[in-house]
């Protein structure tokens, strides 16, 4: 391996993890172009199955970095590439929290929170929209979210992991139904 | 309003934020943090949680990472926030390497990818449950609830630029808040 191989990594992700507003979807074409067109590091299809993967895998789609990493540089490279893509945002998210925590109780926090809690409410909305729509689910997809929402909201101690499981259950059973 | 001080343990926050991480099929990790620490622990409000939630996504980083030292440095500072994010990411990180391994031998299971959009499916409906707090807090208030629609619509709808909304609609909607509780005073 090539002993610059971890700062061309890291030249990649941290750069990403700065720019990277509204979440992992807004830089996973340009996370692309990086690995596969000007560093060679996947082929084409390696991404889209790695992307493929982290989608499945718990946790944040953005572990998607994780497996480049480990893919060109093992147990170091996946390291590096988690550490350059979630630290720097992180670090910078603490610095603004931090400030912000300072002035908790002062009128003008309340008027922040109250203020940004609709907001925040709006992008969420906005999320799960654009995720049904890049998911190929269909009519389904949106029945069993309303559904699976509906269960938690009427006995919200279910695990979710149980909901999930239905979810999987009624999506093989429709499959199976339809051929 | 500000939940009553309480001290929570750095063992208790690694260990809610690692099961969260562990068990996150599917995406829906807003939702599992709000049941987690909002719903089940009482650990923030829900005015709380959701502004959190709006910083989280203005600034850079998976906004779930961000929520997560939200979440870790208003129970417990600096090492709170740390533990949180490690204990978020600590679990996935081994996941997904470990799917990768065996991802050959994984495509040729029948029925994988469908069962995967259902858990997709289901996992939305977790933070629908959110999204339905968020919602009926707004709608005690015109002003809120107008800033929530015009969030909604312009970033989910109509695709928008995230920040330029956020930019504007969040300072109106901070200042109504402003004005009622000066009103109030």
């Amino acid at each position: 391996m090539r002993s610059d191989l971890p700062f061309a990594l890291l030249a990649v992700f941290v750069p990403f993890s700065l720019v990277s507003i509204g979440g992992g979807t807004s830089i996973i074409a340009g996370i692309q172009h990086q690995a596969v067109d000007v560093h060679h590091w996947v082929t084409a299809r390696e991404f889209v199955d790695f992307f493929a993967i982290s989608r499945a895998a718990p946790g944040p789609g953005m572990m998607l970095a994780t497996l480049i990493g480990w893919h060109v540089l093992g147990w170091t490279g996946a390291a590096i590439t988690t550490l350059g893509l979630f630290l720097p945002s992180s670090l910078l998210c603490y610095g603004v929290v931090r400030i912000w925590s300072r002035h908790r109780g002062k009128r003008w926090h309340t008027a922040l929170e109250e203020g940004l809690s609709p907001v925040g409410t709006g992008l969420i909305l906005a999320g799960i929209v654009s995720i049904l729509q890049i998911g190929g689910g269909g009519l389904l997809s949106w029945a069993i979210a309303i559904s699976s929402a509906c269960m938690l909201a009427w006995r919200p101690k279910i695990h979710p992991l149980l909901i999930l499981a239905g979810g999987a259950s009624i999506f093989i059973a429709a499959h199976a139904a339809t051929g | 309003m500000t939940t009553p001080v309480q001290r929570v343990t750095i063992a208790a926050i690694f260990s809610v934020f690692f099961r969260i991480g562990l068990f996150s099929f599917g995406g829906g990790l807003t939702g599992w943090v709000y049941r987690d620490v909002v719903l089940m622990r009482g650990w923030l409000n829900e005015d709380e949680f959701l502004s959190g939630m709006a910083v989280s996504q203005i600034l850079p980083g998976a906004n779930i990472a961000n929520l997560s030292i939200f979440v870790g440095q208003k129970l417990r500072g600096p090492l709170g926030a740390t533990v949180a994010l490690l204990g978020l990411l600590t679990a996935p990180f081994f996941a997904v390497i470990a799917l990768a391994s065996t991802y050959d031998l994984l495509k040729t299971l029948p029925n994988a990818e469908t069962a995967l959009d259902g858990v997709a499916a289901a996992a939305i409906g977790l933070i629908l449950v959110v999204v339905g707090k968020g919602a009926r807090r707004a709608a005690r208030r015109a002003a809120a609830f107008i800033a929530f629609l015009a969030t909604f619509v312009t970033v989910g709808l109509l695709h928008w630029p995230l920040l330029a909304v956020v930019v504007v609609v969040g300072p109106l909607s901070v200042l109504s808040a402003w004005l009622r509780r000066s009103a109030d005073a």
